[in-house]
């Protein structure tokens, strides 16, 4: 696998009238890496992709690919290729113009464009399609169109823009895997956007999560998923509990966090956050559903949680139990389906338990819209 | 009961509407078809094709084609890229703008062709003097005063048209065109042209077909290049023959023509489209030769029939003689003028006879003469005798015999006027 060309933004604002997209991202991509920007709709991730991909101009600060700065760059001649999000195929086209446009562009023979077109549509498992037009392809054909088309080119990076939001469920995983394939086949930089926290896990060495703008945290799905930096990234990414509070005592790397109805319970400090969450601190401690586990009648203590089950329900791999939680906000357990049997525990009070390193405390901050 | 008198209804309806919408032309195209030498259906003379070679002798109606053709040519290539323009500049403009845009844009439409000609005409006439130059230069030359006169409105038209279009235009696409390396200039020509294509060739019809119909804007501009319009006007105040009903048939038939043509082309595409989906990437090369042409395309029967009805038609009139039929005719109207003249003639006599007897009587008499009576719809108070009185009676004798059988009696038949024909 080659190195692969990175892309850095440095101080990168961007700002439409009064409005500010993009606040001060530094970003420094490696490359050859599968990085994803993830937030909801509207955090400007789109935005940055644009500025990577030139169709606008930062308004301070950098983008740089390979170290060069691309100001005054245009897209079409930036070492970059970009998949819209509605693919953009030209639908006049027969599927081996589309792929082979670039090469039309640099004046390459009818022969020579039919030949990269086959090997391209042999790569993207499209054999003899190359005379159809997209409008006769299914979907997830298109999809791979649209790769080979921006592949064709030999881009330095490939930016995807929420490629696979139009696909069915089934045929996104199935994409999912492919397209983390092509990328390590091809060896070359892929910047992904996506507001789905499952495609961003699953494909990138790297994300970056945003929100409003801002890019909260930067790290690799494992850390964002256990060690987010702030209550906005612990609750867009993946399902999540939270417990409001004020910090009571912190003891290293843990906190002792004063809850309003589930009493003190202990939690570990979050890596970003460690040594500046102070006692008397607002905070807010995060629990996955699938880190607690019920625990036997009347025990108590910092790791304990009592709570009034409000409703469950059975989603088949797992059972999931809805207790009252702290903030209005309900809290959802969800156990393995292991073949045990499980109790009706509408109405009644049960104990949860967790442990301490299970338990992430940031400081206290807006969460994601459910 | 309620039911079957509403669809009867509409059928009638449907009748009337259609008589209304195509009767005129269907008359107009049968009396080219008609000996008697003013445009009327009845009474019926003989099968005839010699207005059409009447037509195709006449230099100022093939001069006037030309011209048309000219002037329309290069209308089309003003307008359709002055609409592209104005369409992409509408799509591209502020937001903000964008209506008062449309209004100046769209205003030249609503401005009485009339004015158009005359300011178009003026504004030309005063840049050739400013220009120094004289009345022969190419500013005041009358195709190019036409051309751009008729594509000052003509212009807007096709940008309406190819507005339409732009607006269904993905803007994504030209960014993915210039993401992949393309120019500007190589993303208007490869993807947003080759999208505008359909809409561009209907601008484009809808601009010669302007043009070649337009009267009051070229009535001012053409200066000594008259298209066909200007020159039927011009031949109509002195009269009308049946060689302008054949124009009207040719124009009618290729209109025809044409559109059941584009009807079976866009049935075939659909068909093949058709086709298509339902053929896997192997069977495709041979199946889409393979759909008859004909198959489940009324279009394309209608088309051939018509091509069939041409070529018999054709063939008939390059076989057909009607000079008998014609000269049966003659013969006949000859008689029937003499009769007439013969009745006339005693009328006369016993008129004068009678006025003797007046006179001799009272000495004053009155000149109300009793009309020559014919059968007439309008009692031939237009025909040319009626206002001729006595003078005409002895010349028309022996030259052509006045045909007044018809419901103008003539009033508009060139040989009442002037007898060159």
């Amino acid at each position: 696998m080659s190195a692969g060309v990175g892309v850095d933004l440095e101080n990168l604002w961007i700002r439409f009238g009064d409005f500010v997209a993009v606040r001060d991202a530094n970003v420094n991509i490696n490359g050859g890496d599968f990085f994803s920007f993830l937030g909801p709709s509207g955090c400007g991730k789109t935005t940055i992709l644009r500025a990577v991909s030139g169709f606008l101009d930062p308004s301070e600060g950098k983008v740089l690919i390979g170290g060069n700065d691309m100001r005054g760059i245009g897209p079409n001649k930036r070492p970059t290729a970009l998949i819209f999000q509605n693919l953009a195929l030209f639908p006049l086209m027969k599927v081996w113009e589309n792929i082979t446009f670039s090469l039309e562009i640099k004046g390459a023979s009818t022969a020579e464009r039919r030949k990269r077109a086959d090997e391209l549509l042999d790569m993207i498992a499209l054999p003899g399609q190359g005379d159809k037009l997209p409008s006769e392809l299914s979907g997830g054909q298109r999809q791979r169109v649209a790769i080979a088309r921006a592949l064709c080119a030999e881009p330095d990076v490939l930016l995807l823009d929420e490629p696979l939001s139009a696909l069915d469920l089934k045929l996104r995983q199935h994409m999912r895997t492919e397209l983390r394939e092509i990328q390590q086949r091809v060896g070359i930089t892929f910047i992904y956007i996506t507001h789905d926290q499952g495609e961003a896990l699953t494909m990138s060495d790297n994300i970056a999560v945003m929100r409003a703008g801002v890019i909260d945290q930067i790290a690799d799905g494992k850390t964002i998923y256990n060690d987010p930096n702030t209550a906005f990234a612990a609750s867009f990414v993946g399902e999540n509990n939270v417990f409001r509070g004020k910090i009571k005592q912190v003891m290293g790397n843990e906190a002792l966090i004063a809850t309003n109805r589930s009493g003190d319970l202990v939690a570990r400090i979050s890596t970003a956050n460690q040594g500046k969450l102070k006692e008397g601190d607002d905070a807010m401690m995060f629990i996955r559903p699938e880190a607690f586990a019920i625990a036997p009648d009347g025990a108590s203590g910092d790791h304990f949680v009592t709570a009034r089950v409000t409703h469950e329900e059975f989603e088949g791999n797992v059972f999931n139990i809805f207790t009252e939680g702290d903030g209005g906000k309900e809290i959802k357990v969800s156990l393995p389906n292991l073949g045990q049997s499980f109790e009706d525990h509408t109405g009644q009070n049960i104990t949860l338990e967790y442990e301490t390193r299970n338990a992430v405390l940031v400081p206290a901050g807006e969460l994601a819209a459910e | 009961m309620n039911n079957s008198f509403l669809r009867v209804s509409i059928w009638v309806y449907l009748v009337i509407f259609f008589l209304y919408l195509l009767g005129p032309l269907v008359i107009m195209s049968v009396t080219a078809f008609n000996s008697s030498a003013f445009p009327r259906m009845t009474p019926w003379e003989c099968l005839t094709f010699q207005w059409f070679g009447e037509l195709f002798q006449d230099q100022r109606i093939l001069n006037g084609i030309k011209n048309s053709l000219i002037i329309g040519a290069g209308t089309v290539v003003l307008s359709v890229a002055m609409g592209l323009a104005g369409a992409l500049m509408l799509t591209q403009i502020w937001p903000k703008l964008r209506a008062t845009y449309y209004t100046v844009i769209i205003a030249p439409i609503l401005i009485p062709g009339v004015v158009l000609g005359i300011s178009t005409l003026v504004f030309w006439d005063r840049i050739n003097r400013m220009l120094g130059l004289g009345a022969d230069s190419f500013l005041s030359n009358g195709i190019f005063l036409t051309v751009i006169g008729q594509s000052t409105f003509i212009a807007s038209y096709c940008m309406l048209v190819l507005v339409a279009r732009l607006q269904r235009y993905d803007v994504a696409l030209t960014e993915a065109a210039l993401d992949l390396g393309a120019t500007h200039a190589q993303a208007f020509r490869k993807i947003l042209l080759p999208f505008m294509r359909p809409a561009i060739a209907s601008a484009a019809v809808l601009a010669f077909l302007a043009s070649f119909e337009n009267y009051n804007t070229t009535t001012f501009t053409f200066g000594e290049y008259p298209t066909l319009t200007i020159e039927l006007a011009q031949k109509v105040r002195y009269g009308i023959t049946p060689a302008i009903s054949a124009l009207a048939f040719l124009i009618v038939a290729l209109t025809v023509f044409f559109a059941l043509l584009n009807e079976a082309k866009l049935k075939r595409q659909e068909l093949v489209a058709a086709a298509r989906k339902k053929a896997t990437v192997e069977e495709l090369a041979g199946k889409i030769k393979l759909p008859s042409f004909f198959s489940g395309n009324m279009a394309a029967v209608l088309l051939v029939v018509f091509a069939v009805a041409t070529i018999t038609v054709v063939g008939t009139a390059t076989a057909y003689n009607p000079g008998q039929c014609i000269a049966n005719v003659k013969e006949q109207k000859r008689l029937e003028a003499e009769q007439r003249i013969q009745e006339l003639r005693k009328q006369r006599e016993e008129q004068r006879k009678k006025r003797e007897a007046e006179e001799a009587e009272q000495g004053g008499a009155q000149q109300s003469a009793p009309k020559p009576s014919n059968n007439s719809g309008f009692g031939n108070v237009f025909a040319p005798n009626s206002l001729g009185g006595d003078a005409e009676e002895e010349g028309s004798d022996s030259e052509t015999p006045p045909s007044n059988n018809g419901g103008f009696g003539g009033a508009f038949d060139p040989n009442s006027l002037q007898s060159d024909q």
